[in-house]
């Protein structure tokens, strides 16, 4: 444990004094300000056109509109950033040969990435914290509800941990960021739009893929439904490819 | 403390080390010695559990670097050959961070960074950044990590590559401290730095173990006899000629170093004066006169070039 806690410190230091995780962040904020802000205008129209038509002034409602558009936008900006953070995490280490002195130290492999897993995370819930500014500014003038948006935030970070966990996969596989960086873009754009082949994939096999895919899985979590199976999907998602991540590393032994 | 039974280590195809098998006792310190490529940062390698050998075994303690690796890896300080350091940490971060997983805490973590700081001579720059550090420093920093929490063997991979010959002295020093309680494997291509500071050498060329002994020993083995260096006034050709003349003489080699003579001669003491009278008689000036002793270069080279030739 203490050792898990030394990597996470250490991660945290380090991804906090560089500048990719400033200049990531500051993208995403803006970008996912940018959705926030149109959604807000687009409300604001409807809104005055509902004042000549009762029928639409019923079906308006901040939280359809608004809150849950935002959750859909900031994922699509996670797939754009996120692997630009998860990128360094075993290429840099390989790179500058301090994956030696990972691997010599008294600590296991698993304790080791647990630790690493952990601090990205967390790095991910600062970038998200950001975008809570928006919703706390809109709860000044309307009334939101905040179950939703607590489970919204779930869903977003559980989609976030599981780019986290394969973009963690990509980058132990390589000492170069950017073939890290662009094999874990290109997974997750495949786990993004992998259900897309339901329509012609046929029965079982279109079902299969539509639940391999990262998005359905937020769908009912942005609804204010956290549905267990959702929560499994992700958690077996995130723990499949942590442990191919560790299969991978300790093929060193063999492979010198 | 430290035992290798037939380690053998391929890349693929690629033998890098070979039936490699040595026993490394409590308190020593011992050199590895060997030309670039000769399979020393592997056998470290293996030592350290970094990388599993192909065949054989290393015991530590009793204990098997494969089965028991964090057990093994707690025992050992390893200052690895590229002095891999995380550089946006600070001297005392890194430290801290070193420290903590080799399972120190609080205060006697605290009072573990103090020691290896000014054991190591970082006192003043604790709190800098390690990117703005000096090789040197930087090296001291690597020796700091491998350091703390006093483990009983430490294992320092080509320590003084790179550093300036006022920082060699000083790493040395700090090397030659460590002996006594600690068990010290030190891996290098510098041969004086073998000479200075290590009791013991191993020596090996392409994966094997070519030679195994004290410094001193390894000389006196392979010095087949006598090395007497001559400065003679006389014409080169004719010294030679009647040098080589004489019975028990094997091999005159003019001109070795600025105009000095070496003769090579069997082991036997009353050969000197017989050289000295003989230069004398022909009318030649002796201006100088002494033995030489091979020094752990010509071992080396010799060593090395003979395993070459199989």
């Amino acid at each position: 444990m203490r050792g898990i806690m030394a990597i996470f410190k250490k991660e945290i230091i380090i991804t906090f004094s560089s500048p990719i995780f400033y200049a990531a962040t500051f993208v995403f904020l803006v970008v996912c300000g940018y959705f926030f802000y149109t959604n807000a205008i687009l409300y604001t129209i409807r809104s005055f056109q509902a004042g000549q038509n009762p029928f639409l002034a019923e079906r308006l409602n901040l939280n359809d509109f608004v809150v849950k558009p935002f959750f859909g936008d900031m994922a699509i900006v996670l797939l754009l950033m996120l692997p630009l953070l998860t990128m360094r995490s075993y290429a840099e280490e390989k790179k500058t040969g301090t994956i030696e002195l990972l691997f010599t130290y008294p600590i296991s492999d698993g304790a080791a990435l647990a630790g690493k897993f952990a601090a990205a995370v967390f790095t991910l819930l600062a970038m998200l914290l950001g975008t809570l500014m928006h919703l706390i500014l809109l709860q000044t003038f309307a009334h939101l509800d905040w179950g939703l948006i607590a489970s919204g935030y779930l869903g977003i970070l559980l989609v976030g941990a599981s780019f986290i966990a394969v973009g963690t996969f990509t980058s132990s596989l390589t000492e170069n960021q950017i073939i890290a960086a662009v094999l874990s873009f290109g997974a997750f754009l495949l786990f993004w739009i992998i259900g897309w082949a339901k329509s012609f994939a046929g029965p079982t096999l279109g079902l299969i893929l539509e639940h391999l895919s990262i998005v359905v899985h937020l769908d009912s979590f942005v609804k204010g439904l956290i549905d267990s199976r959702d929560l499994v999907f992700y958690l077996l998602f995130i723990f499949f490819w942590l442990f191919v991540t560790l299969r991978f590393l300790s093929t060193r032994f063999w492979r010198g | 403390m430290i035992i290798a039974e037939n380690l053998t280590k391929t890349y693929g195809l690629k033998l890098a080390v070979q039936n490699v098998s040595f026993r490394i006792e409590k308190g020593e310190i011992v050199g590895f010695l060997g030309p670039n490529g000769a399979g020393k940062t592997t056998i470290l390698r293996i030592l350290t559990c970094f990388l599993q050998p192909t065949a054989g075994k290393i015991l530590v303690d009793g204990l098997n670097g494969q089965t028991h690796s964090l057990e093994v890896r707690r025992k050992i300080g390893f200052l690895p050959e590229t002095v891999p350091l995380y550089d946006e940490l600070t001297v005392k971060q890194f430290l801290a961070f070193s420290g903590t997983i080799k399972g120190l805490s609080g205060k006697p973590l605290n009072g573990e960074i103090d020691r290896v700081i000014s054991g190591c001579g970082l006192a003043e720059h604790r709190a800098r950044r390690i990117k703005h550090l000096s090789k040197g420093l930087k090296q001291r920093v690597g020796l700091a990590q491998a350091l703390i929490n006093n483990p009983p063997i430490v294992i320092l991979d080509e320590p003084t590559t790179g550093l300036d010959p006022a920082q060699i002295v000083e790493v040395r020093k700090l090397i030659k401290d460590l002996a006594g309680q600690r068990t010290v494997l030190l891996s290098t291509h510098i041969l004086p730095e073998v000479s200075q500071v290590c009791e013991r050498v191993i020596i090996v060329n392409q994966g094997r173990v070519v030679a195994e002994d004290t410094p001193s020993h390894l000389t006196g083995q392979l010095q087949k006899g006598l090395r007497t260096i001559l400065q003679v006034d006389g014409p080169p050709a004719e010294v030679r000629v009647k040098l080589e003349s004489l019975q028990g003489v094997t091999r005159v080699v003019p001109s070795h170093r600025g105009g000095e003579i070496l003769v090579e001669s069997a082991a036997d003491e009353s050969l000197r004066p017989l050289i000295a009278k003989t230069v004398v008689e022909s009318g030649w000036g002796l201006k100088e006169m002494r033995t030489s002793d091979l020094s752990l270069e010509d071992v080396f080279v010799q060593l090395v070039t003979e395993e070459g030739k199989d």
